[in-house]
């Protein structure tokens, strides 16, 4: 079983962000990025199908400049055997464009099951994933919270307010993974000594043009201080008219 | 992360990722249990296998025994990290790779590291190490126990040792002792003892209100009984425990600024959200001074370990720039969170916050491995060429 792994390179949502002076991007000192949140559910989706098969090889795949490296490693100290940094300036805003760079090498890798997470958390398009099959003509399950392979067909269950829905697909197929599906696991420290020796191959790519352009970013406003409704059971009453009727919540 | 100098710029990616594998597994898996595990005086045996699983016993010896072959700031990181959950934790790691790994690496034979170096760093053996005795602390070179060899090449062993880390716990003592009826402290050599050897006896010391997190156990030895091959062949003098201690220091350096900055953080957030008199309490030049001085103390500290990891790492470090490091950095990390549990007011004495926990263990911390003062006349040694020990 080959497994691919699409993984993006994002600020820890944990951070304090600041817009940089051009204000169509964020400022990155003092940021720290690590692998996006649902890519690492994807990472550890395919890890585990690997384990339970006994055999098989994960590949990660990156797109953008040389910082990606240290995600791709990350994924590697996790467990991954190889990783492609596929080398750009920049990873384009348009998720067409990402999704064309990623389906070129995805179709040289002829793997059986190509993983994304359900988003990438910095740009939450949803897209990418979705688009690389449409490219590469192959089914594609979004947002999976639980996924098996077994004789040469997957099953992928879709949570959705507490209502769910279980698919079959044949493979070659995109599953796009939700987080409900395995807490990414730990790198040890062998693993990380060991992710220096594994191949990470860099394939410079020019990502064709980007028809989506940021042009503004805003950090949303200031929250104000909480208000106190009272104490107890008593204000529960007073609490839930005011979510319903002032911040529309509920 | 408390990072004001931006030092992890001068950390490679390798050491950040172990410090954040660490990090991670200390807020999930050590902070929510080891307020419960202080009061209640026991160590959380339970995350020793997970601690071996993610590689942090004896994390900078060799690959070939199963370790993690890490350089040796990565292995400060580590201690740094755990210490930031608590002392005693951190002090569980120290004891089984710095003290007892260690020297079974450095002193060992080749039968002895192959036997015992891949089961300690999967946990599957835990070690304890016996220097200290009740009448000999900072002055280990007066011990009494005494192993003398038969005949046959067996050793019978007997003596005392008190206050050890891992006692009860532990499958395994390294136990430092005088040979042959020799009360020179030429004489001293290492002794790798099954406790579960007849006539060895480990007792739980009761009543600490320190590093409660932590197994301390007083070693009983009656007429134990050791094989030949039981002795670190390479070991010779007080100078071989001392090259464990000067190892298991330079961790502590590391892990005190660990404490210090886990007060830190505490005081910084509650200082963020405690109003008093209208405003929060951090809003008040008094904390804020505390604060102030809280950091600059913590990132000289870590200045301090880092250029020290680096002579490690390059061969060139002294035991004397260890005990300055030691010294200088637990000291601080205790006035840290004495000053951090202050800020806190009346929910600074609660165990469901760190600092007292802290402010408590570090008193420990400031005794073992060489005393705050002993460390005092090493320096006073180097400075001068005199000694006061004498
Ligand atoms: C929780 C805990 C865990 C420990 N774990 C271990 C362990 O795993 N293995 C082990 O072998 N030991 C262990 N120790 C023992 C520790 O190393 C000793 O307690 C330490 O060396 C000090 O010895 P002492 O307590 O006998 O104090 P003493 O040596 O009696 O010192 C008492 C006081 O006198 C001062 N003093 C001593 N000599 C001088 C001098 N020449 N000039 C000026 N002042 C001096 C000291 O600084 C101290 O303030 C542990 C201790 C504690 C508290």
């Amino acid at each position: 079983m080959k497994i691919a792994v699409c993984i993006k390179r994002a600020a820890d949502m944990e951070t304090r962000f600041k817009i940089a002076p051009s204000g169509t991007s964020v400022d990155e000192t003092g940021v720290k990025f690590d692998i996006a949140d649902f890519d690492g559910f994807a990472v550890e989706a395919a890890l585990q199908i690997k384990e339970k098969e006994g055999a098989g090889e994960v590949t990660v795949i990156s797109l953008g400049a040389d910082a990606v490296q240290e995600t791709l490693r990350k994924a590697l100290s996790m467990g991954a055997d190889k990783a492609v940094h596929l080398k750009a300036d920049a990873v384009p805003a348009d998720a067409l464009a990402i999704a064309r760079v990623l389906a070129a090498e995805l179709e040289t890798g002829g793997y059986d099951l190509m993983l994304f997470g359900r988003m990438a958390i910095d740009a939450a398009n949803q897209s990418v994933g979705p688009m690389a099959a449409e490219l590469l003509g192959v089914p594609c399950v979004t947002a999976a919270s639980q996924l098996t392979i077994a004789n040469g067909k997957g099953t992928a269950r879709r949570e959705l307010e507490g209502a769910s829905e279980v698919l079959e697909f044949p493979l070659p197929a995109v599953v796009t993974i939700d987080e409900g599906i395995a807490r990414p696991r730990l790198p040890s420290l062998k693993g990380i000594m060991a992710a220096k020796k594994k191949p990470l191959e860099v394939k410079p790519v020019q990502a064709g043009e980007s028809r989506v352009t940021v042009i503004k970013m805003e950090l949303p406003p200031e929250r104000t201080g909480g208000r106190i409704i009272g104490e107890g059971p008593d204000a529960v009453p007073e609490l839930v008219r005011l979510l319903q009727t002032e911040a529309k919540v509920l | 992360m408390t990072d004001f100098y931006a030092i992890d710029s001068a950390l490679s990616e390798e050491e950040r990722a172990v410090r954040d594998s660490v990090h991670r597994f200390v807020d999930e898996r050590v902070l929510p249990i080891i307020g419960d595990c202080y009061v209640e005086g026991r160590f959380p045996r339970d995350i020793v296998p997970e601690l071996a699983s993610l590689g942090v016993f004896g994390a900078n010896l060799p690959e070939e025994y199963g370790c993690a072959g890490l350089n040796n700031v990565s292995y400060g990181l580590i201690m740094q990290e755990l210490e930031r959950g608590d002392s005693g934790v951190r002090s569980f790691a120290s004891v089984q790779g710095a003290l007892v790994m260690y020297p079974i690496f450095a002193f060992g034979s080749d039968e002895q590291k192959r036997h015992y170096l891949p089961k300690m760093a999967s946990g599957e053996i835990i070690g304890c190490f016996g220097l200290t005795e009740p009448d000999y602390g900072s002055n280990p070179a007066g011990m009494i126990t005494m192993a003398r060899q038969q005949s046959d090449g067996t050793w019978i062993l007997n003596g005392a040792k008190m206050w050890i880390t891992n006692g009860s716990t532990a499958q395994v003592a390294v136990v430092w002792a005088k040979t042959n009826g020799d009360k020179d402290d030429k004489s001293i050599r290492g002794f790798v003892v099954p406790t579960n050897s007849k006539g060895f006896t480990a007792r739980d010391q009761k009543g600490k209100l320190s590093l409660r997190a932590s197994d301390t156990s007083e070693l009983v030895f009656q007429d134990v009984h050791l094989p030949a091959d039981a002795i670190l062949p390479k070991s010779g003098g007080l100078k071989s425990p001392l090259m464990c201690l000067t190892q298991a220091r330079y961790g502590i350096a590391w892990g005190a600024i660990g404490a210090a900055i886990a007060c830190f953080e505490e005081a910084t957030s509650y200082a963020g959200n405690r109003v008093m008199f209208g405003k929060p309490i951090g809003g008040f030049q008094l904390q804020q001074a505390r604060l102030a001085e809280m950091l600059t103390e913590i990132v000289k500290g870590q200045l301090l370990t880092l250029h020290l990891g680096r002579l490690k790492d390059a061969g060139t470090m002294t035991p004397q720039q260890v005990s300055l490091a030691k010294r200088n950095n637990v000291s601080v990390a205790t006035d840290i969170a004495r000053e951090a549990r202050r800020l806190l007011g009346a929910n600074g004495i609660l165990a469901e916050y760190a600092s007292m926990r802290h402010m408590a263990n570090l008193e420990s911390v400031y005794t073992y491995e060489g005393t705050h003062d002993v460390h005092t006349l090493v320096l006073g040694q180097a400075i001068t060429g005199l000694n006061a020990f004498q």
